[in-house]
Order: C-alpha cells, then structure tokens, then sequence
C-alpha cells in the first residue's frame, strides 16, 4: 500500500517506448521533481523559472556529462497530476536514458509503478474513474480514431452521458417512490405508460452506447479482418503487399486478448487486424491444411472478410455461389478478384459484371489503392463522427450497461403485467446499480430530494 | 438519597420507556428521570402509530422484545393495514390509538416492570468523569450516580413554542422547557443544532359535520401489531378525509405577515414531507385543495385531531380558515396548531450503538438525534437501552444491518448521513427494501432478541414454529401437483389463463393476481392441508413463493453491496491529505472517521467520486 505518496515521494519514469525514436522523455513528478532535476542540470537554474518553459542544458553525473537536453517544467498544480512535474527530452537511446534514471533513483526520485502518473492525477482530482480508464486507452492507443475517442472520453464526454441516464432513471424512480411511501396521500399516480415510454427512451440511449462500443471497439483494437480464398489465390502475397505498403504494426500486447502474433495495418487512420496469418504468411502450404472447421472459426471471429480468388482459375458463377456461402448478410464481405495481370480482357469483363468485385494483382501492386479505399468504406466508419457521439470502448462499462439493460428489461416487464411498485423499485434500483458502477452509486438521499422538490407531500 | 444506579433514562416518551423498559428486562437497575410523572408516553402530535416504514419499525421493535407494539395493540381504536394492494414489502400496519390510554398503559407497564424507579424533576446536567458519564444532576439540586445516562429529551431542550408573533418557552403546549443539558453539551464539545417541527389545531367533534366528509373505515378484518398473543379489534372508530379549498388558502395567506416562518423567527428547520399548512400553499401554490385527515382521538373522548393541518399561524386566523373547510363550518377550536423549536445534537456525533463518541456511555436517543416520529423514537430508545445496558455489563455492542432491519437503516443513516430536518423513515431509504417486511420482522429479529435476553422464550418458541410450518408449506407448494381440471374454472373467474398440463401449486401463486388463499378455495386437498397450520405461517409461505425470484435477488444485490463493508479502514487517514477528495468529503471523513469503506460511502457529501478514490488512494 502506497499511502503517503502524494505529498512526500517524486517518482520517475521513462514516457516514451523503450529502444526506437531519436528522443525519449523521461517524466519526474512529485515535490521534489524540479530540485531533484536542478541538482543534475547544468544551465539555468530551474527553480527560478515559471511554469510551462523550456531550457536546454546538460545532464552531469558530477563532472561527467551523460547527455544534452531539453527541461520541459510544470510547477504544481499546473501539470497532468498536479504535482511539480519535470519532463527531459534527451536522446533516445536506451543507455542514455538508463543512465539519466539510475542518476535520478540515486539523488532520491523513485522509480514510479505502472501507472501511478495517472494514479496520481486522479487522486490529486485532475479527473474522474471514467477518465482516468480513458488515459489508460489513450496510452494504448495506435490510431488516429482511437486517440480522438480516447481524447473525447477523457474530457469527460462518456461521464456526461452517463450522467444524464441517472438523472432520468432517478426521474423514474422517484416517481414509483412516491407512490410508494406516500400512496395515503393525496398524491397523483405516476402514468404507467408514460413510465414505459420513459424506460423505452433509457434503453434505446443504452443500446445506441452498446452499438457504439463494438465501433469503439473497432476503433480501439481494430478491425479483426480475414482473408479467405482457395489455395494459391494470393492471400500471402496481398497480405504482404499490403503490410509492405502502409505501417505495419506487429502487435503482442501482453494482457490484451490476442493469443498469438497478428498483423496490423493503419489505413487512413483505422487499424485493420488479420487474424491468424501466422499461417499465412510462413507459406501456403499450411493454409491447404486447414480444416473447414478452422475457417469458420477464423470467420467467426472476423468483422470483415476478404475473400479472394484467383481470377483465371474460376468463373463467375462459381464465384457467386462462393460469395453466397459466405453470407454477405452476416458481416461486410469484399470479393477480390486477384491476378489481373494474367487475366484474358473476357475473363475482366465477364467478373466486371458481378457487383462490388474488386479486380487486382497482388503480385503487381495493381489497384490497391481501390481496395484499402474499399476496406475503410466497408468498415463504414466514415460515417462515425467521433466529435458528437459517445463511444464506449471499456468492457467493463459495457458489462454495466448490458446489467441495467437487463434490469430494465425487468422493469418494463413488471410496468407492463401490473407489477406492485415495490418490486418494480427493486428493478429500477438494480439497474441505477447497475450504472452506478460505471461512475458511482445513487444514493436513497437523492431520490427523497427529488421527490420532495417536485411532489407536495405530508400530512 | 440514590443509589448508583446501571442506567438513567433522561426523559420518558416513546424512546425513554423502551430504553428505560429494555434496559430493565435485561437486568440493568434503572431510573427513568421525567419532568412530569403525569405525562409519561405522552403522543405530542397525531394519535396513531405505524404507518409506511413507521409500522414496519414497530414490529421490529416488538420482534426484539419491545413494549410500543403491545401497548398499540392494547389501546387502539383503529387499525389499517395501508399499501394492501401493494406487494408485501409495502404492507404497513397503521393505528389509531387512544391517546390517552396509550399513555396511560405505557405508565402502568413501566411501574409492573421490574427494576424500575422513578423521578420526578428537571435534569439540567450530566455527570462526566474520566470522559465517561456518571450520572445526572437535577433542578432541585440533586446528583443521582449512574453507570450509563440515556439521554431522550424530545422537544424540551430550549423549546420554543410558536403561534403567530407569540412565542412561549415550552417543550409541548404548556409545559417547561427543557434548561442547562444544552449548555453543558456545548461546554462538553458536542455541536448542537435547532430543529422546529409543527402540530395541528385539535377541535370539537361535536362541533363537525361528518355527513359531509368522507369516511374512512378500520380495515375489516383488523390485525395487530405485536407478534404476541393480544387481541385484535373487535369494533373501531372512523376517521373522515376532506379537504381545504381556496377560500381556506386566501384567509390562511392573511396571516403570513404574521407567521413566524415566514417571517424569519423560526431558525430551525422544518421537515419537508410534513409541511405546515401555510408551507404547503405557499411552495405549492398551483394546487387549490389539500386533503385533510380528522382523526378521533380516543374512544370516548370528543376531541379530534386535524392532521394535515398543521400551522404556527395566529390562532384566529387558523379557527377562520379552518371554519371555510367542508365539514367544519361550526368548527370549536380546543387547542391551536404551533410550531416548536427545539435543540438537537447532530447525530453524526453518535456510534453506531447511539452511545456518544465525545462522552463515553452517554447515550441519545429520539428527536435530539434530529429524528421524528413515535416510531423512529421508540426504536432508538429501545437500542440505547440495549446498548447502556451491554456496555455496563461488558457485553459486546448491538448494531442492526440496513439489510437486517429499518433500525439498522435508520441508525446508520442517522450516524453517517446525519440529517438536516427532522429525519422519518420512508421505505425508500432502505436498499433492501423487500426482505424488510412488517411480516417477517419477527423471523429477521425475535431470535437477536431473544439472545439480548430481552424477548422472552416464548417469543422464540412462537418463531420457531413459524420457520418450521412456513418451510413446511413452502416445500408442500412447489410439489403440488395441480390439474387442469382443478383449478381452470378459479383461474378464468380471476381473469388468468387456464393451464393446459399439470402445474404446481407453487408456480401458479407467482401469477400475479394468483394468491394462495384462492388455491386453498378452489383446490379442497390444498385448504385441507394449509388449514393445518397457523393463519401466519400460510401467509409466509405465500409471500416466499409468490415473490421467491424478489427475494432472491435482493438477497443477492445485499450481498453484492456488502462487499464494500468489507473493506476495512484500519489505519487512521488524515484525509485532508487527499487532494481529490472534494472539501466537503475531506471534513465528514475526518468527522465520522469510518470503519468501512461501505460506511464510508454512506456519509452524506461523500460521492461516489470520493469513494473512488478512497478505494485508489488505499490501493483496493
């Protein structure tokens, strides 16, 4: 248990990833993050300067000078955890940086857990749990769609919404309270269809935030995407023509789902995940092998599917029927007509007629560009203004939300057979539970002032 | 002149007598300390007990072995159980006493009780020594020694009394305030507040025209309150509902220039759900009528009680506007309504035993926690009682769980939330609403009370025996096989659907309108069966079965919250070395200094925010 550290220890980190740019920052924060800093600085003298400057200088292990660098400051409370906060961009190499946090630990810093940074903005109340799980997205994040999410939840935009839910669902309890402990009064009824048409509204808000999570989820993990196709179709070719051509990320996040090593690819800012190309992309050999059972796993757990073909073996008919089993309905589907280059212009032709097949080479990196713009079109995020709508993108407030659908779902149904207020109640307090995981519990204490402010009660 | 006594009860209303009786049940030699010998059980405001989340208290109180069911039961002259349409956590047992026998049949248990002595005097101050009370001292002079002091002054302390621009020193129309308990206190540390709370205008039945007011009957078949064997009525008295009109409103409003309200002499505040009436034409001046509940106040007596009428305006202006109401043309006012200012000790300066944390086995019970109410009184006398009595003797403290009791919810809500007008106990407040129901009280505390050695063995044995038929019955329910044949003709008559196969018993009483009194009608095997077993038993098991997925989940969801009593905050935080603590939150946590994270979470400024990061902030 860390108990006293806000006010008494000055933690330090490494913030940027280990071993690849040409700067890295290392990040102090804590009462003594500028005189700790100043102590190895040689330059101006940091404790006599404001808030939010910059000063170059070097950093001296007494007469040895480890590096040159730039002194970002930020005097407490001005600064991500309201603490004095010292960032030092020095050259990104990991012996330099190494030996700049080994010189800190000695004059007295500590090397700060795992997101104790965070930690400590929340506890100095630079912002909310919600928020605060946002940072961690954000950390997380490697596209421009995800950032822009994660940014938006940070500023509190899903706590707002959240808090509207409350507000209506206290609404609603308050009024079957009401009922409840003053039906000897000459109080007027709640309208029992009004109080369906109000959950009907709750619930539609919460499918809207569920239905924005699995685009939040695209966003933040990215698209799980498949590419599937007879033996010697092209699949490894285009996968690593692909790869070749946009950022490719090789991703083995530990603690996020994924089992094995995956591709990713960023294009125009979504982040396309192909599962299981391990096999892909060792040989072909391997992709013969798989049973039907293994593709449909693979398909089950993909959001979007390329299918692929080579154009010369095939006729469209056998394309078509192809495409059918494959039931487009089910989840966006793009057929790729591969090896264009070997095609006769009646083969071009007679495939040009069949909707939405695209026609490429792989091997000839002809007309890619039109499939990385059919892939986003598919993913039909353009559509997704992340500037207005809420996204969730937390499983855990996902869980929260399908529990007060669930309960809801209870209430709706006692509303609806006739139900007593009392257990209607429980329902209703189940589901403000429910969400008050998400940013915390209602309390008995805010129903009663509701009820009290609208309703004239008493004897 | 006294011996040293276990425990002195300061006061003797609903919450000093049952401090005063349990603490003597239990073996604690007690002095009960009263102004007046002649007004002991006195009901100040409306002569009725129980009522929504009242009447539930009440049975809880007599479920651990108190007197205030018993002697409801003994001296009513109308009983309703309200909210009968309702489910059963609503069910709420309601009487109309006489209120001068109630108070007369308080006295006479008290003086049959043994271990009891009496005194007649105004205490004006505590004994402390060592940080530990010790005793009382008197008007006349006199210091009585005591191990534990109960403290249960009511309105008394520095009561004013309000009617119009008069103002009288009073703790209830026409008797003394109260002097010296305050001051000492203050002096001791304790802060103290001021609360006002208001009375009706009481009239001459002989002077109202019932004929045109609409009568509210006794229910017919009139239960009780007390889970031992007294006697339900055989007849009662009516009461009548009318209502006020803008004739009323408009004289009323002639006297605000004179209201001490509104006119800023009353400093302290008032409760919001029992507003006067000049309070609730002015916040709520859309609504042109009000209804009005006059209410016999005995047997035999003529005077009646207006409720919903209370005022603290002039009194001629309360007679003229009361004389404009259907009903009361020929109005004979007996005694004005007044409002009454009275000190009060925050409670979040209590234990959660009520014993106070400044001085130790000092114990406040009643309105000088900030509470109203005969019931909410009575409730925390009984537990101060409980606990003066254990804590002289060594015996571990007795605190009741919000998901075991409306006393549990009611004192913890008291200790962590405090309260800023007179605190009454709603149904709302309780999170477990349904598992706290008026007829289970006795399955949920007979047996703690029983182990207090404060109910007696036969109370347990009755409760025993209500366990054992209830499952009895239940398992009987839910393997009864039924028929269509059976039961299809019942259940069109009820406008439910006809069952096409073989059903149990058990699963056609979840139906909504499907009780197991009309099984037992329809299906002679069934009404042989349950006739077996007592009236009580049959209705629990009904209400197990019908509700089975309720309970079920409430008991879940009680579980689920009490894991945050699991977190212990064992080391002392100074919280105001927790910057993202609001200010607020920073003061009630250094305040109330909790034990859970759980109770933490109940401290009224606290928010979820601040719970979360106290869960950070302690690494959980």
């Amino acid at each position: 248990m860390t108990n006293q550290f806000h006010t008494t220890d000055t933690i330090v980190a490494v913030a940027t990833a280990s071993g690849t740019g040409a700067i890295a920052v290392i990040r102090l924060s804590g009462p003594e993050a500028i005189s700790l800093t100043n102590n190895v600085f040689k330059g101006k003298d940091l404790a006599e300067q404001a808030s939010h400057t910059i000063h170059f200088g070097t950093i001296r292990d007494g007469d040895k000078v480890l590096d040159e660098v730039l002194v970002s400051l930020f005097v407490a409370p001005h600064s991500y955890t309201k603490e004095n906060v010292v960032e030092i961009s020095c050259h990104g190499s990991d012996f330099i940086v190494q030996q700049i946090v080994q010189l800190l630990l000695k004059k007295g810093a500590r090397l700060a857990n795992a997101g104790e940074f965070t930690k400590r903005a929340f506890l100095n109340g630079q912002f909310d749990l919600a928020q605060a799980e946002a940072v961690a997205d954000l950390i997380a994040s490697d596209s421009a769609l995800s950032h822009e999410v994660a940014m938006k939840q940070m500023r509190g935009g899903f706590s707002q919404e959240i808090k509207r839910l409350r507000a209506e669902l206290v609404h609603f309890a308050s009024m079957i309270e009401l009922e409840l402990d003053f039906g000897e009064e000459d109080v007027e009824f709640a309208d029992r269809d009004q109080l369906r048409r109000l959950i009907g509204n709750i619930q539609q808000v919460i499918r809207e935030l569920l239905k924005s999570f699995e685009l939040g989820n695209v966003i933040k993990n990215g698209v799980p995407t498949v590419i599937v196709g007879k033996p010697n179709a092209g699949k490894s070719t285009l996968l690593n023509k692909l790869l070749n051509e946009e950022k490719a990320i090789v991703s083995d996040v530990p603690g996020t789902t994924r089992d094995f090593i995956e591709d990713e690819i960023s294009i125009e800012g979504i982040t396309f995940r192909f599962i299981d190309t391990a096999g892909l992309r060792e040989t072909t050999d391997k992709v013969e092998k798989l049973g039907v059972e293994r593709t449909m796993q693979k398909l089950n757990q993909s959001a979007l599917i390329i299918y692929l073909f080579d154009i010369t073996e095939v006729t469209a008919a056998e394309v078509q029927a192809e495409l059918h089993k494959l039931n487009p309905d089910k989840r966006p589907l793009l057929a790729v007509a591969n090896k264009i280059d070997q095609a006769s212009p009646e083969k071009l032709a007679a495939f040009a007629s069949i909707d939405g097949v695209l026609q490429i080479s792989a091997a000839e990196g002809a007309n890619l560009d039109a499939l990385k713009l059919a892939l986003v079109q598919k993913v039909n995020l353009g559509k997704l203004n992340t500037q207005n709508q809420t996204i969730v993108t937390n499983l855990r407030h996902v869980n929260s939300l399908h529990k007060t659908y669930a309960a809801l779902d209870d209430v709706l149904h006692g509303v609806s057979s006739g139900m007593s207020g009392d257990l209607i109640a429980a329902d209703i307090r189940r589901a403000l539970y429910s969400l008050g995981e998400i940013t915390g519990e209602i309390t008995t204490e805010d129903l009663l002032d509701n009820i009290f402010t609208k309703f004239c009660i008493g004897k | 002149m006294f011996p040293e006594y276990d425990i002195i009860v300061v006061g003797a209303g609903h919450a000093g007598c049952e401090a005063a009786a349990a603490a003597a049940k239990m073996g604690s030699k007690v002095l009960l300390a009263t102004m007046n010998m002649n007004t002991i059980a006195q009901m100040s405001c409306n002569p009725a007990m129980g009522g929504v989340a009242k009447g539930q208290i009440v049975r809880e109180v007599d479920a651990l072995g108190g007197m205030s069911g018993i002697i409801t039961d003994k001296t009513m002259i109308q009983f309703r159980m309200l909210n009968k349409s309702k489910g059963p956590a609503m069910w709420s047992p309601r009487a109309q006493s006489d209120r001068m026998r109630f108070a007369e049949a308080w006295r006479l248990i008290l003086e049959q009780t043994e271990n009891i002595d009496f005194w007649q005097d105004m205490v004006t101050g505590i004994m402390v020594e060592g940080g530990k009370a010790a005793g009382i001292r008197t008007s006349l002079g006199i210091t009585i020694p005591g191990k534990a002091v109960v403290l249960t002054n009511g309105t008394f302390l520095n009561g004013i009394i309000h009617i119009g621009e008069k103002q009288l020193g009073g703790g209830r129309a026409a008797e003394k305030a109260a002097k010296g308990i305050t001051e000492q206190l203050v002096e001791l540390g304790f802060e103290a507040g001021r609360m006002k709370t208001g009375t009706p205008p009481r009239v001459d039945g002989r002077s109202l025209d019932y004929s045109r007011m609409e009568e509210q009957y006794g229910d017919e078949n009139p239960s009780k309150f007390s889970y031992t064997d007294t006697e339900p009525l055989k007849t009662q008295r009516s009461c009548y509902i009318t209502y006020t009109n803008p004739e009323v409103h408009e004289i009323l409003k002639t006297g605000f220039e004179k209201s001490p309200m509104f006119q800023g002499r009353i400093q302290g505040l008032g409760p919001r759900y029992c507003p006067s009436i000049e309070d609730k034409i002015n916040r709520f001046a859309d609504r042109d009528r009000h209804q009005i509940f006059v209410e016999p106040e005995g047997w035999s007596t003529v005077e009646v009680y207006v409720n919903g009428f209370s005022s603290s305006l002039p009194e001629d202006v309360q007679l003229k506007a009361l004389r404009k109401i259907v009903g009361f043309e020929k109005a004979k006012m007996f005694r004005p309504g007044y409002a009454i200012e009275y000190d009060f000790f925050p409670p979040t300066q209590l234990n959660l035993t009520l014993e106070t944390k400044l001085v130790a086995n000092l114990y406040f019970a009643g309105q000088i926690n900030g509470t109203t109410g005969y019931e909410e009184a009575a409730c925390q006398g009984l537990m101060a009682g409980i606990n003066a009595h254990n804590k002289v003797n060594d015996k571990a403290p007795f605190v009741l769980k919000r998901s075991e009791a409306y006393i549990g919810v009611l004192i913890d809500d008291l200790v962590n939330k405090g309260t800023n007008e007179p605190y009454r106990m709603f149904t709302s407040r309780a999170e477990h609403r349904i598992l706290l129901r008026q007829d289970n009280a006795d399955i949920r505390l007979t047996k703690l009370g029983y182990d207090l050695g404060l109910a007696d063995e036969s109370r347990l044995k009755a409760v025993d025996k209500k366990i054992r038929e209830t499952a009895e019955i239940i398992a009987y329910l839910n393997n009864k096989p039924l028929e269509p044949g059976d039961i299809n003709s019942m259940l069109e008559e009820l406008g439910s659907a006809p069952i096409s196969e073989k059903q149990r018993a058990g699963q056609l009483i979840k139906r909504p309108n499907i009780e197991i009194e009309h099984l037992a009608a329809a299906v002679p095997s069934i009404g042989e069966y349950l006739s077996k077993f007592q009236k009580n038993s049959v209705e629990q098991a009904g209400i197990a079965v019908k509700y089975e997925s309720y309970i079920e989940k409430e008991h879940m969801m009680a579980g689920k919250m009490s894991e945050l009593e699991n977190y212990s905050i064992k080391e002392k935080i100074d919280y105001r070395n927790i910057p993202a603590l609001s200010a607020e939150a920073k003061e009630k946590l250094l305040k109330i200094n909790p034990e859970t994270i759980g109770q933490a979470s109940r401290i009224s400024g606290v928010t979820p925010a601040d719970i979360s990061v106290l869960m950070v902030y302690l690494g959980k």
